[in-house]
């Protein structure tokens, strides 16, 4: 099944283009790795999947539904996770569970059973009752995640999700991801860590506005016979810079 | 004496905390003149803090601080002018133009015109901005706001060179490119000191120190922080990482098991007999692979040890 | 000194980029000028009044052509009923109502004593306490005439001075001065200098070989050229347009509001160096000096009518005193041997302000 779909999905901003025909393919249970250059339109195509921002030409589905037509539906069926951590830091962390549960319309009942899983599922039981802000940087990420997927979305959308967490506790990070696919999420990430390339079952690599490469880690490395992405990240998008 | 072995900057024990929390536990630190060395270590670890006490912006509970031979917090004016510091948050006018931007850098550090205008055209050259010299900073990517803000730091040709974090949330490519330019740095006889939480930019320096929770875990060349390392490392390459990883897991014969990317490091005690346990448990579970052999702890393997055996 | 100079220079390329706030800094003040000079107008003209005359006499026509002959009142509408009068006030048709009582000619020319009633909408306060003294006024000249009493044994003119025709505008216009100068120096300032604490830009300017007082002359003195300008286009307006007087001499105008500058950038320095962020940065300015300069300082409401207690807070606020100097000025002619007291006391103040100021302007981040 295919979770998200584009064909050749493109932005322009007046004169510029942020993002020039792309098409892919994103299969359900998936985590698909979605690199490139700073400016090389990463941004404005997650936002297009999220229906944020209307595409200018193409479309997209995102869970079968068009971002075209229908941006507003596809909201329920997503969860999204920046790497700014969009948490209140005044709040306790139960706070921000229940304010999450209720911007998603969740029952009362249904919420209250979806925080007692998520608690569970990223084992946030010692901080139900700290403010957020005086958690450390990896549990802020984990409480972060537990809110995108309190409303059970088929589709994660997470950007940029482990700035500046040390090596430990990205690696918890990434067994979580792969927990979570390994039900059925589907989860479209971006990084700029190229190791985190590598834990994605496939990958694409943009630059203008294009996608550059795309597939699984091990067949870009073996097609451009490169011992890592960062080598073949580094090769595709080279000196033309910014 | 050789300049080289003259200490740009001196740390004993110094303590700093604030809002309760002690962000630099007794750490001690000495950068020789001529090197690249890095603070490497997570958000948190007291890098920020440590840089901003070496810059006098921040005042230590205790210890001695010396750079460049003088205390900067008494003596912060005499070493102004030797100093370039670059702080993490992106710290430049976004509202001024890239040219705007050095020009006050230039005038604030008192560098006369003709000077700056040789200064400027070669900045510009080295960093590739020379296109973009009337763009305004915010429109700027995020390699090139950091190759501005390096830039700017170097309008006054400092002898310490003092970089927060320059790479973080940085494409690759301009990590790259980043650390090339620093390397010519040094070259020319710059003094470093570079934080990053990217642990593989660790082996781009002559010197590092791996930093968690306030206090220094390792420090030497990267080879002797690898040499640290106590156990001996075998490395899984296959298709399957994941369920490889899951395979070798409960097992109690290994030090730790870690995942990779599509690879998976084991740590054991002896090479030989981990190699033929791991293959053993592999094929039990029904995991191909494309080898299992010994390989080099990286400064990732030597980290995570280390904040294992701290915790 | 020469630190300063790129500072300025900056900090001028922050305004002109930022062409919204300038518009703001220029278009408000003298967007204000024309409120306060014709929507807030606080001269009584042309009310309107219901009149309601039972008596029906050649006296009773002489009472009403007395009020609506004054140009205070314009005669609206004749009221027939009593009933009525209540509701001509709710649906605000008029704010006063005369009312002549049947015998009124007859109780003059029989008793030489005789009573009309006046009704006042006094929802309007301001409007309501003027129309009284009016109503006042035109009654006792009218029962001076009627009583027979052809020459009274004592004149009574009343002359006012400085303003003579009561035009509200000649106190507005210094006074929007007054408030404008203290909004941009203090409010601006304020922010400006917080802007660089919060962005991150401050740790870099404190890096670099810049003394902190460079750092906020620097900052201050482009604002200080604009609160000149903005000021200038106020008098300018209220010269030409408003017709306000300039009696005394404007080279001492233009000195002593420098003073008044320096106080108030003294404001917005100390209140930088209190706030972290833009935003309480503002709010402290927009407490701490706007308000009382608008309501406290005698610039809407006279200080002798306010409380005791709010009159000690106005004789501590710089408008207050930046008030008696330009209104001193413009209006009375005043030169510096009356407006001493005020200037010392400005410049006494700026000078506390500015050691605190600097004092507490810290150098690091801890």
């Amino acid at each position: 099944m295919i979770a998200i779909k584009a064909e050749n999905l493109t932005r322009r901003f007046g004169k510029f283009t942020a993002v020039d025909q792309i098409s892919l393919e994103v299969e359900r249970g998936e985590v698909f790795g979605f690199l490139g250059a700073n400016g090389a339109g990463k941004t404005t195509a997650i936002r297009m999947f999220c229906g944020l921002i209307k595409p200018s030409a193409g479309d997209a589905w995102v869970g079968g539904i068009s971002i075209r037509k229908s941006p507003r539906s596809i909201k329920k069926r997503i969860g999204y996770m920046s790497q700014k951590f969009s948490l209140y830091e005044e709040l306790r962390v139960s706070e921000n569970l229940d304010f999450f549960a209720g911007a998603y319309n969740l029952s009362v009942s249904e919420a209250e059973k979806r925080k007692d899983e998520i608690v569970r599922q990223f084992q946030l039981e010692d901080f139900t009752d700290r403010t957020t802000k005086s958690l450390p940087l990896g549990w802020k990420q984990r409480l972060a995640l537990g809110c995108a997927m309190l409303h059970r979305p088929e589709i994660l959308f997470l950007d940029e999700p482990t700035g500046g967490v040390d090596p430990v506790t990205r690696r918890n990070f990434w067994e979580m991801i792969h927990n979570l696919a390994a039900e059925g999420t589907t989860v479209f990430v971006t990084t700029h860590y190229m190791d985190e390339a590598e834990y994605c079952h496939r990958i694409s690599i943009m630059n203008h506005g294009e996608i550059a490469a795309m597939g699984q880690p091990a067949e870009l490395k073996k097609q451009y016979d490169k011992e890592t992405i960062q080598e073949v990240f580094v090769h595709l998008i080279k000196s033309d810079l910014c | 004496m050789n300049a080289m072995d003259t200490p740009v900057i001196l740390v004993e024990d110094l303590v700093k905390s604030y809002d309760q929390v002690s962000a630099v536990k007794s750490l001690d630190l000495e950068v020789v003149s001529g090197a690249m060395y890095g603070l490497i270590g997570p958000d948190g670890a007291g890098k920020t803090t440590l840089l901003r006490v070496l810059c006098g912006l921040l005042t230590p509970d205790s210890g001695e601080v010396q750079v460049l031979g003088f205390n900067p917090i008494t003596e912060l004016a005499r070493i102004k002018d030797a100093i370039g510091y670059m702080p993490q948050r992106f710290s430049l006018y976004p509202d001024l133009s890239v040219a705007e931007n050095m020009r006050f850098f230039a005038d604030i550090y008192r560098i006369p015109k003709q000077e700056r205008i040789e200064r400027t055209e070669r900045l510009m050259q080295f960093s590739r901005l020379e296109p973009f010299k009337d763009r305004m900073a915010h429109a700027l990517s995020g390699g090139m706001k950091q190759k501005l803000a390096l830039s700017c730091t170097l309008m006054h040709t400092p002898k310490l060179l003092i970089l927060d974090e320059p790479t973080t949330g940085v494409d690759p490519v301009s990590r790259v490119e980043f650390w090339n330019i620093l390397r010519e740095l040094k070259d020319q006889g710059v003094t470093i000191l570079v934080t990053t939480p990217y642990m593989d930019e660790a082996s781009l320096c002559d010197r590092a120190a791996l930093m968690y929770d306030g206090k220094i875990l390792a420090e030497g060349t990267p080879d002797q922080i690898t040499e640290r390392y106590p156990n001996k490392l075998i490395r899984v390459i296959t298709e399957e990482a994941h369920s490889a990883a899951e395979a070798l897991k409960p097992n109690e014969a290994f030090e730790s098991v870690e995942l990779y990317g599509d690879r998976v490091h084991v740590a054991v005690r002896e090479t030989a007999r981990g190699i033929d346990l791991i293959k053993e448990l592999l094929g039990r579970n029904n995991v191909t692979y494309d080898s299992v052999a010994k390989c080099e702890p990286h400064l990732e393997d030597i980290f995570v040890h280390l904040v294992k055996q701290e915790e | 000194m020469l630190g300063i100079l790129p500072v300025i220079r900056k900090e001028f390329i922050h305004i002109w980029r930022d062409p919204r706030t300038l518009a703001i800094i220029i278009l408000m003040p003298i967007l204000q000028l024309f409120i306060f000079g014709y929507a807030i107008d606080m001269d009584v003209r042309d009310i309107k009044i219901g009149i309601m005359d039972q008596s029906r006499t050649p006296a009773s026509r002489e009472l009403i052509q007395k009020f609506t002959g004054s140009g205070y009142f314009e005669e609206t509408v004749a009221i027939q009923k009593r009933a009525e009068i209540e509701d001509l006030f709710r649906s605000r048709k008029i704010k006063a109502a005369l009312i002549i009582p049947v015998d009124y000619a007859k109780s003059i020319k029989r008793e030489g004593v005789t009573s009309v009633q006046v009704l006042i909408d006094g929802s309007d306060s301001n409007t309501g306490s003027i129309v009284l003294n009016t109503t006042r006024q035109l009654l006792a000249g009218a029962s001076f005439e009627i009583s027979n009493i052809n020459r009274l044994p004592m004149q009574i003119t009343s002359t006012i001075w400085y303003n003579p025709e009561q035009e509200s505008n000649h106190f507005v216009v210094p006074g929007l001065v007054a408030v404008l100068l203290m909004m941009i120096c203090a409010l601006l300032t304020s922010i400006t200098i917080t802007r660089e604490k919060e962005t991150g830009t401050m740790e870099q300017l404190l890096v670099a070989p810049l003394k902190p007082y460079q750092i906020i002359v620097g900052k201050v003195l482009p604002y200080v050229v604009l609160a000149s300008v903005a000021a200038t286009i106020i008098l300018l307006i209220g010269r030409f347009w408003f017709k306000v007087p300039f009696t005394g001499s404007v080279l001492l105008l233009a000195t002593l509001s420098i003073i008044y500058l320096v106080t108030a950038l003294a404001f917005g320095i100390l209140i930088s160096t209190i706030a972290r962020t833009q935003q309480t940065a503002m709010m402290m300015a927009l407490m701490a000096t706007m308000l009382p300069s608008v309501i406290l300082s005698g610039f809407v409401f006279p200080v002798a009518s306010m409380p005791l207690f709010l009159q000690g807070i106005a004789k501590i606020i710089p408008a207050t005193h930046f008030l008696f100097i330009i209104r001193g000025i413009l209006l009375k002619g005043n030169d510096i041997s009356v407006l001493f007291p005020y200037v010392i006391y400005l410049a006494a103040l700026s000078l506390l302000l500015l050691v605190i100021s600097v004092k507490r302007f810290k150098v690091r981040l801890d």
